[in-house]
């Protein structure tokens, strides 16, 4: 077996250690992406709503 | 404290200066965080021994496994501290401050379950046992739960933030709860690995080393993330004012 798949079977256990591993990546990933998310969209929200104010006066 | 330091305290209780602030240092929080997960990382995988006298190679969850669940805690502790600033003082930043930290909170309870159960199938043969650990954990989770459920199920954000501010402080219960349940009653989770006042070191150092190093890299990654959502969140609470008009206004 070479040295990388190796790595990656850890005697067996790679299910259980990329288990963890992986869903905490995922996790991570996913959180940021929804906190820039929603800073993009209540910035836009708001700009708009801030232009139609600004047409009505 | 001196006085000045109180100046800039009540300074940066105005969400109008501290959404610059938290702007400003969260390149610097998540540059570190990706430095020590690397450095801790590496610790784990290729300097801490690959398997130790009573635990196979799946021994190395222990890494993240440790710092997920101190950060569980740890998050929760911070949080009902600023609902209870909130509560008292009625300091809306501070009220944000618990809102925002909530979800990272709950996300760190969620993963030291999960990553528990998958150590726990290879070292104890199930992925889950009804222990006082395993058991007052789940509890955790249910409380950040509860304390989200409870702040969108309320339209007005100074009495959402009244009403879960509450549950949050009465929930601080569980923590003692959680971390002494190793000692108290006679459970299948393994004891402390990092003992308060400790005699002798319990783990190898290596594997010490490396679990502070993650749990840093979980520590600052929670300060960005949770930075980053509480700017959301001010522009959110505050967008009657001038100065967010002004901002948005701007950056169109």
């Amino acid at each position: 077996m070479s040295a990388i798949s190796e790595f990656f079977y850890i005697g067996g256990y790679g299910f259980y250690v990329w288990g963890s591993y992986g869903a905490t990546a995922l996790f991570v990933a996913i959180e940021i992406f929804l906190v820039v998310r929603g800073k993009r969209v209540i910035t836009k929200r708001l700009a708009r709503m801030g232009r139609l104010n600004d047409n009505a006066e | 404290m001196g006085f000045k330091n109180s100046i800039i305290w009540m300074y940066f209780s105005s969400p109008r200066n501290f959404y610059p602030l938290a702007g400003t240092v969260i390149p610097w929080f998540a540059g570190l965080a990706a430095i020590f997960a690397l450095v801790g990382l590496y610790i784990g995988f290729f300097v801490a021994p690959p398997v130790l006298s009573d635990q196979k190679e799946y021994y190395v969850i222990i890494f993240i496994h440790v710092a997920a669940a101190w950060m569980s805690m740890f998050i929760y502790v911070v949080m009902s501290v600023y609902a209870f600033i909130g509560l008292v003082w009625n300091i809306k930043m501070a009220e944000m401050m618990a809102t925002a930290l909530a979800p990272t909170g709950a996300m760190f309870t969620f993963l030291a379950l999960w990553t528990g159960a998958l150590w726990g199938r290879p070292s104890w043969g199930a992925y889950w046992v009804w222990d006082a650990r395993l058991t007052s954990e789940l509890i955790l989770l249910f409380l950040y739960i509860g304390f989200m459920s409870l702040q969108s199920a309320i339209d007005d954000p100074r009495r959402a933030a009244r009403a879960s501010g509450l549950l949050a402080i009465v929930g601080v219960i569980n923590i003692p709860i959680i971390y002494f349940s190793v000692r108290w009653w006679n459970t299948l989770h393994q004891g402390f690995s990092v003992a308060p006042q400790q005699t002798k070191q319990l783990v190898d150092p290596s594997i010490f080393w490396g679990m502070i190093i993650v749990a840093l890299a979980c520590w600052m990654y929670t300060i960005a993330v949770v930075l980053a959502r509480v700017r959301t969140e001010i522009l959110e609470r505050e967008k009657q004012t001038s100065w967010v008009r002004e901002l948005v206004g701007n950056e169109k």
